[in-house]
């Protein structure tokens, strides 16, 4: 196993984790300011990835598609927010979870009736395609560096909208006391629509970067919405910065194990029973670290309430 | 008294002749139950398969063997127990006299016997698993795909012909990837120097990538259908990997090749049939089927194109007399219709006995991508596990 691979695998797992947390962020602030599981979180990454394929298709041009992509995430978002998440507020959380789900099945089809099943796809934009070579002369590609990049400046953006802005210091406390912050005469609802809509865009844009280097199609953001939920249990609900570490955490526990449960386990087993496990064990590693932190740290490892 | 008698007798009588009014509705036309995958992310499979079919009946004056045909389409929705309740369906309530279908093997295992045991012919237009090849054959079951293995070996026999000495194979972890692999390793002698498994739909394939990038195989292959195969085909083009051949099954098909596009042109697959069919009936199918639904159509289409002929002649064969099961049972065997990727025959399983091609992908000059007949692979090939069947 040499240094290059290894390097190039730590970059694999940093670009998923990134992705991960450009959806949970909106999924924990919305988890946390509100008390509401979306389900339907993972669907607006996927709408994300629709609509920034149709507009790329449109104008040809992927930073203008990207460019629209942004508001149109953004004003999905609101409707959703304004047409059915404002009812669930105050309802129970099964009722919430029914409802969300409900809308998953709706937006999936509603996708499939208006782009049809077949997979669609966007080309990598010319400036970022084609390859870097790192120390070790191991190939990577340019467009998941620079995925990595924009990752790392939104999270370092949302870091400083929650952290040093008046609208963020609302949301923080609206993470750990919400009828409080209510009771000093903050329009809570208005806050909420805000944290929902901006939330949704995260997800869209996560949904528009990947959607150069996976197919979009009907469904694609079931999967991930799972291990957003991971994400933000290990990091802890509510947090902005529970999301980014519990997101580089399954983010590089999900690659290293994938890359490298066989050679790990061939020190202790032999070579067939070795690859047998390490199949079988590379996709439950992060269920089994989710799992540690539930048991040792019950509220995850940076909780907003206290 | 007498007058009760009367009535009751001749509401009976009326009863009867309603009956023989109906049966007699049933014989003068034919009814096909179409059973394919139209929803979730493999439905562009069943739409082929739909597509396909009703082009054949369409292009046969929308009868088959002479008899006016109504084809009854469900959806299978890729669930065993779903497709169970359709298929009763269709047997029971529509009383077809064929079904054809399924796409996939997981949901021909389920309908299988609820088919053929009613004694309706089951004609599967794509899904060919091992176990109807060979002991649980059926008299009632035809397949004008292939046998699943099949495919798989034709990239193993390309492979160990062309001399690669190391090759690395990437599945997805569930059967039909387990299966992919002993097809590939059934011709293949070369040192394989990893047996990659991802769980079945994985989309980022980077961790695996990576792998290849360093180990340097001479030859790569892979089974990832649907939505997989076109993040893999795309992310291996991305990571600089087009110096190493890439061969593939069901992955880079005219399913897929609309959304991979120029990142799959140049890549090797197995096939039976090409969109370049070098065959007048090819081309009219070809031309006709991108004439009604704007697609190339791909193996899947011309599979269940095959299927509708085949019913075709065999009603004819047996005289239009669709009672009559021997007859049509025999005249399904013999398979005498033109079939769209020339020579076919049935092996005494009833799975088909024809070529195989190495095929490429390939950007035609009308924008359009689809797979290209390189070579013949193997000629007048039936599958390993005839022999298990009883059947003659």
């Amino acid at each position: 196993m040499s240094t290059s691979l290894f390097l190039v695998q730590m970059l694999n797992g940093l670009q998923l984790g990134v992705l991960l947390f450009l959806i949970a962020a909106g999924l924990t602030l919305v988890f946390g300011v509100m008390d509401f599981i979306n389900l339907a979180h993972g669907v607006q990454y996927m709408i994300g990835a629709y609509l920034a394929a149709m507009f790329v298709g449109w104008t040809g041009n992927f930073w203008i598609g990207l460019a629209l992509t942004l508001p149109a995430a953004l004003m999905v978002g609101l409707v959703l927010e304004r047409a059915v998440f404002r009812r669930l507020y105050g309802r129970e959380h099964l009722d919430q979870i029914l409802a969300t789900f409900g809308l998953i099945l709706f937006l999936n089809e509603s996708v499939k009736v208006i782009w049809g099943a077949a997979p669609l796809s966007v080309p990598t934009p010319d400036l970022l395609s084609g390859n870097v070579r790192l120390v070790g002369g191991v190939l990577y590609p340019v467009y998941r560096l620079a995925l990595i990049g924009a990752g790392l400046l939104v999270a370092l953006g949302l870091a400083w909208l929650v952290n040093g802005t008046r609208v963020g210091m609302l949301v923080r406390a609206g993470a750990s006391d919400a009828p409080m912050v209510a009771a000093l005469g903050v329009d809570i609802r208005q806050l909420f629509a805000r944290v929902a809509g901006f939330g949704a865009m995260l997800a869209g844009f996560a949904g528009a970067l990947v959607a150069p280097i996976q197919s979009v199609e009907p469904g694609m953001g079931d999967n991930l919405l799972i291990l957003a939920f991971v994400v933000i249990v290990i990091g802890g609900v509510g947090s902005v910065r529970g999301a980014f570490l519990g997101a580089l955490i399954v983010g590089l526990v999900d690659v290293l194990g994938r890359a490298f449960g066989v050679p790990a386990l061939k020190l202790v087993l032999s070579g067939s029973v070795a690859s047998q496990a390490a199949r079988s064990l590379a996709p439950m590693l992060i269920y089994i670290v989710m799992a540690g932190v539930l048991f040792w740290r019950p509220s995850g490892l940076f909780p907003a309430k206290s | 008294m007498d007058i009760s008698v009367l009535r009751r007798a001749a509401a009976f009588a009326a009863g009867c002749l309603a009956l023989s009014a109906s049966a007699a509705r049933a014989d003068d036309g034919v009814k096909i139950g179409l059973i394919v995958t139209l929803s979730g992310p493999s439905a562009v499979l069943g739409g082929q398969v739909r597509d396909g079919f009703q082009l054949a009946v369409k292009t046969l004056g929308g009868k088959l063997g002479g008899l006016p045909a109504e084809v009854i389409v469900a959806d299978d929705e890729l669930k065993p127990d779903a497709a169970v309740t359709k298929v009763k369906g269709l047997l029971q309530r529509d009383n077809v006299n064929f079904v054809v279908g399924p796409i996939f093997s997981n949901v021909l295992q389920a309908i299988e016997k609820p088919v053929t045991e009613s004694g309706v012919f089951l004609i599967s237009p794509n899904a060919g698993s091992s176990n109807f090849a060979g002991k649980s054959c059926n008299p009632n079951f035809f397949v004008t795909s292939y046998q699943n293995d099949q495919v798989h070996e034709v990239l193993g026999k390309y492979a160990q012909t062309k001399g690669y000495k190391t090759a690395f194979v990437l599945e997805p972890n569930y059967q039909a990837g387990k299966d992919s692999l002993a097809g590939f390793k059934h011709d293949f002698k070369g040192e394989i120097l990893e047996e990659a498994f991802t769980p079945l739909g994985q989309l980022d394939f980077s961790a695996e990538l990576a792998k290849v990038a360093t180990l340097k195989p001479e030859v790569f292959f892979t089974f990832m259908p649907g939505g997989m195969g076109i993040n893999l085909v795309k992310q291996w083009k991305q990571a600089g990997l087009s110096e190493i051949p890439f061969l593939s099954a069901f992955t880079t098909d005219e399913s897929t090749l609309p959304a991979e596009k120029d990142d799959a042109v140049g890549d090797l697959a197995g096939a039976n049939w090409a969109p370049n069919m070098d065959n007048p009936q090819s081309k009219a199918f070809v031309a006709a089927y991108e004439a009604a639904y704007g697609f190339v159509p791909g193996t899947y289409a011309m599979q269940a194109y095959d299927a509708a002929l085949l019913i075709d002649s065999a009603i004819k064969g047996a005289g239009g007399k669709l009672a009559d099961h021997d007859a049509l049972a025999a005249a399904l065997k013999k398979a005498d219709f033109v079939s769209l990727r020339g020579s076919f025959k049935f092996n005494n399983n009833n799975y088909p006995i024809q070529d195989f091609y190495l095929v490429k992908v390939a950007k035609r000059p009308d924008g359009k991508y689809q797979t290209e007949i390189v070579e013949k692979v193997f000629s007048d090939f039936g599958d390993d596990y005839a022999k298990d069947c009883q059947m003659k």
